[in-house]
């Protein structure tokens, strides 16, 4: 079968273009393109409280299509991105932005993967300096006498 | 043989043990951004057939539940019983919500399970829902004297709840009020 990887790959691609369906509806979307462009974007960052991992653009739980109709109808009223997102941010908390926001209390979320890797490599960094000053560490220790008299008998053998 | 070998291991059993402890929180228990805050204004349409609905000046100067509940939602029917004895008893007044329903469904429900509200409107399109921060039903909500949310119960009110959760705080805040 030498054709596997590309129908792999085929099958693959075609998923990902499914993807970007989402689950919004035809009576749901707006006649203006760019509100619904905007929608669409506000729609893919906010959480479906009910299916939790999923954002309202993705989830088909009722819930989600209601939170899709009432940001679209923020807009259409003139809201901002932000706003939009600030209006569900006030009752639903936070928890609402698959994005959580930069602030005190989620520092340790956002700069943690980077402490994690900054510690990595000033630990390979430290390694690797001592191991220039001790070649000990990687080099082999030198023979001991013993060694010394089996390899000359060796050598001698051979010869 | 150094001990600084053993950091690697140490800190994995401490990133596993965080990991593990917040293995056992209830993703579901959301806090409530709303409590302490006013209830939102809302006008709901009646569900009964005699009847006026539920709006927003309905719940003023009592230490008052509101009910989130449907004709499609299960656990409701584990709490009906709670909430029928709340009624009964004329413990507290409990108004109702039927959340993302048909208003022929829910009077139905209504009519065979028993009707503990004192008044019930149908929030069909998730306007209050979305207002009050509901991610499911059913949800309680427990308004105090001011007019302000002060507890937001997910899930059903069982027996248990009501007493170590809901009783204790409607007691606080009948003391509250009453000082």
């Amino acid at each position: 079968m030498k054709s596997s990887p590309l129908i792999a790959l085929i099958i693959v691609l075609s998923t990902l273009a499914s993807l970007n369906a989402g689950a919004v509806l035809p009576d749901e979307v707006l006649a203006n393109p760019v509100l619904e462009a905007r929608a669409r974007a506000i729609s893919k960052e906010l959480r479906c409280v009910v299916c939790q991992n999923q954002s309202i653009d993705d989830s088909s739980a009722p819930l989600a299509r209601d939170m899709r109709i009432l940001v679209r109808e923020r807009l259409v009223a003139g809201d901002t991105d932000g706003q939009v997102k600030a209006y569900l941010v006030e009752r639903y908390g936070n928890f609402v932005l698959l994005r959580p926001p930069v602030q005190a209390d989620t520092l340790v979320l956002w700069l943690g993967p980077a402490l994690f890797l900054l510690t990595a490599f000033g630990e390979f960094a430290i390694y690797l300096r001592k191991s220039k000053t001790h070649p000990a560490i990687i080099s082999q220790p030198p023979l001991s006498d013993e060694e010394e008299a089996l390899l000359e008998r060796i050598k001698r053998d051979a010869a | 043989m150094k001990l600084s070998v053993f950091a690697p291991l140490v800190v994995m059993i401490a990133i596993g043990a965080g990991l593990g402890v917040g293995l056992t929180n209830d993703p579901r228990a959301l806090p409530s951004a709303l409590v302490d805050k006013p209830l939102p204004d809302f006008n709901l349409p009646p569900v009964r057939a005699e009847d006026r609905g539920f709006k927003h000046d309905d719940v003023k100067d009592e230490v008052a539940l509101i009910n989130i509940f449907a004709s499609w939602c299960i656990s409701c029917r584990i709490e009906h019983p709670t909430l029928m004895r709340l009624a009964d008893e004329k413990r507290i007044p409990i108004y109702g919500v039927d959340w993302r329903d048909k208003r022929e469904d829910g009077a139905a429900w209504l009519a065979a399970f028993g009707d503990p509200f004192e008044l019930v409107g149908e929030d069909q399109s998730s306007k209050l829902a979305i207002e009050l921060g509901v991610t499911g039903a059913p949800e309680t909500y427990v308004i105090d004297r001011t007019g302000r949310i002060r507890y937001k119960q997910i899930g059903p009110i069982t027996e248990d709840v009501w007493r170590q959760v809901i009783e204790p705080l409607i007691l606080s805040l009948e003391d509250e009020a009453a000082s």
